[in-house]
């Protein structure tokens, strides 16, 4: 275990020359078109300054100019390694507006989809995390693991990525035959793979080095600069929405919030933040689960969709726990059939406004490390 | 604590700044508030302890013709209670007192606002376009918006 602490220097009593150093907007560890403005000392970063906004693509303008059903595509392409995670929050805000109650097998289904796509996710953002500190043959198990879960969606949606799949008021088609098999035998193969990247990437003396005690975010920063997720919780901070306000039939079901508790480095270092994407992982198999067990087989999943989506006049403002923290649609109607305006709280967005607090005094190879453990998909940074 | 006796502790402090409380389900109950006292009301939120606000969820700019609205979502982890706070101000002056040293994540939420919709934030420390090219003319997400013929040579409309 290292005991590295970060560079704590006083600069104005050093003389030298700051370099200014461009990362991206193309390069292979700013997980897309990001650019980070970096200043350094040396080695040392003294200040990151994010440029973000090259895959602006108007959703909230575009949003304003379609039907609310016809948003939903577009609510897929924001954050496109979750996209079921994404659709959640959009329909069920809809949904409470027009005050409709979707039937059990929906809520069932719409529970598995999510949870399967948030470990979908986690093994994206473990597997590029390991990336960035140098690890790849992990990269590898995980691509592979996750691409069965995506025959999964495909299956039931017709697509791999972008689905389409959660409606309002019910889902595009009802789950094929041999569905719950698929989901358990899938739930086994998460949870092996899981057992090696433990062994091989998580408790790996070169990643722990690369990793703990790099990053770090104290827990009242962290609330003060509005983190959610694995950001939130890897420092210390017991809050998942699942639990907290229970949405959907969450409260059915039995499941613990995973905490960074500093085990090999400092609570809420990007060890930590990994830390509880991986135990993250676990939960959720548990979710699906109970929730395969409890589904009903019967029922019609397109019983409660609307002939015609116009809310009442009104507004909301509502959120889900996403993978990668609290997505909520703040949406006004005005009785019409298009929404009057849709904003977006994309957890992505406001994760990445910590990057300058917590990468000063790092050196410039532990920037890559803690941009990766932040897990943003542009797509949902610049909407 | 509900809104309507978070509203009447805030009415008792500030008075006419605190406008109305407007319940109408099944929208979510909001207070609107006079600009001015803004700051003050939401440094009274985050540190009294009876509040509690520590997370500010999000900033919505919206537009309302004649009227920027500017829409607070404030929540406490502690104590597990959210308030809604909204701002009206005229489209030709529409200047808001900004909140960013209160909660940092209003940082970036006030400069998208600034970007999408044009509104100034009084006090914030650098107050830039974030999502849009920092030489774009105008405000997009405003209904009155016309987009530019051209941007560097590039045609715009496709």
């Amino acid at each position: 275990m290292t005991t590295r602490k970060f560079i704590d220097i006083d600069f104005s009593r050093i003389e030298s020359d700051r370099m200014r150093l461009n990362v991206g907007p193309q390069h292979p560890s700013t997980h897309g078109v990001l650019r980070l403005e970096v200043e350094l000392d040396g080695e040392v970063v003294t200040d990151v300054i994010p440029h973000i906004g090259y895959l602006h693509r108007c959703f909230e303008k575009i949003a304003e100019n379609v039907t609310y059903p016809q948003v939903i595509p577009y609510v897929d392409r924001m954050d496109y390694v979750s996209s079921m995670n994404n659709e959640l929050p959009y329909v069920m805000a809809v949904e409470k507006l027009m005050g409709i109650k979707v039937p059990d097998k929906v809520e069932y289904i719409r529970v598995i989809m999510s949870e399967l796509n948030r470990i979908a996710n986690h093994q994206i953002a473990i597997a590029t995390f390991g990336l960035d500190a140098g690890a790849f043959t992990p990269f590898l198990y995980l691509f592979r693991d996750r691409e069965y879960i995506l025959w999964i969606f495909e299956k039931a949606s017709g697509a791999r990525l972008l689905f389409n799949y959660f409606w309002i008021g019910g889902l595009a088609n009802d789950v094929y035959p041999t569905f719950k098999e698929d989901v358990l035998n899938i739930v086994k193969q998460v949870r092996k793979t899981n057992q090696e990247i433990e062994r091989l990437l998580i408790y790996n003396k070169i990643f722990i080095d690369r990793t703990a005690n790099v990053g770090i975010l104290p827990a009242d920063v962290a609330i003060n600069y509005a983190c959610s997720g694995p950001v939130l919780r890897g420092s210390g901070v017991q809050f998942d929405l699942r639990k907290n306000e229970p949405y959907s039939i969450y409260d059915r079901f039995d499941f613990e919030i995973p905490v960074g508790k500093g085990e090999v480095g400092t609570v809420g270092d990007s060890w930590d933040r990994n830390i509880v994407r991986m135990r993250e992982i676990e939960q959720s198999c548990r979710i699906i689960e109970q929730a395969v067990e409890q589904m009903p087989n019967e029922g019609d999943v397109q019983q409660a969709i609307p002939k015609k989506v116009r809310p009442p006049k009104g507004e909301i403002y509502f959120r889900c726990e996403n993978p990668k923290g609290e997505l909520g649609f703040y949406i006004i109607s005005d009785g019409k059939d298009k929404p009057y305006r849709v904003k977006a709280r994309a957890p992505s967005f406001v994760n990445l406004s910590v990057l300058p607090e917590i990468s000063r005094g790092y050196l410039f190879a532990d920037l890559i490390v803690i941009l990766g453990s932040i897990d943003i998909v542009l797509g949902e940074v610049d909407r | 604590m509900e809104i309507t006796e978070i509203y009447n502790k805030l009415k008792d402090k500030f008075g006419d700044s605190v406008k109305d409380l407007i319940i109408s389900p099944p929208s979510d109950a909001f207070i609107a508030i006079a600009s001015d006292k803004l700051f003050d009301i939401c440094l009274e939120l985050r540190d009294n302890p009876e509040f509690d606000f520590d997370y500010l969820m999000c900033i919505s700019a919206v537009d309302f013709s004649e009227n920027l609205e500017v829409v607070y979502h404030i929540y406490s982890m502690n104590k597990k209670h959210k308030v809604i706070l909204k701002v009206s101000v005229p489209k030709e002056n529409p200047v808001v007192p900004s909140i960013e040293r209160i909660w940092r994540s209003a940082d970036w939420h006030e400069r998208e606002a600034y970007d999408l919709l044009g509104v100034v934030f009084e006090g914030h420390h650098n107050l830039i376009r974030i999502l849009l090219p920092y030489d774009w003319e105008g405000h997009p997400l405003r209904k009155d918006y016309k987009e530019p013929e051209t941007y560097h040579g590039m045609k715009v409309p496709y």
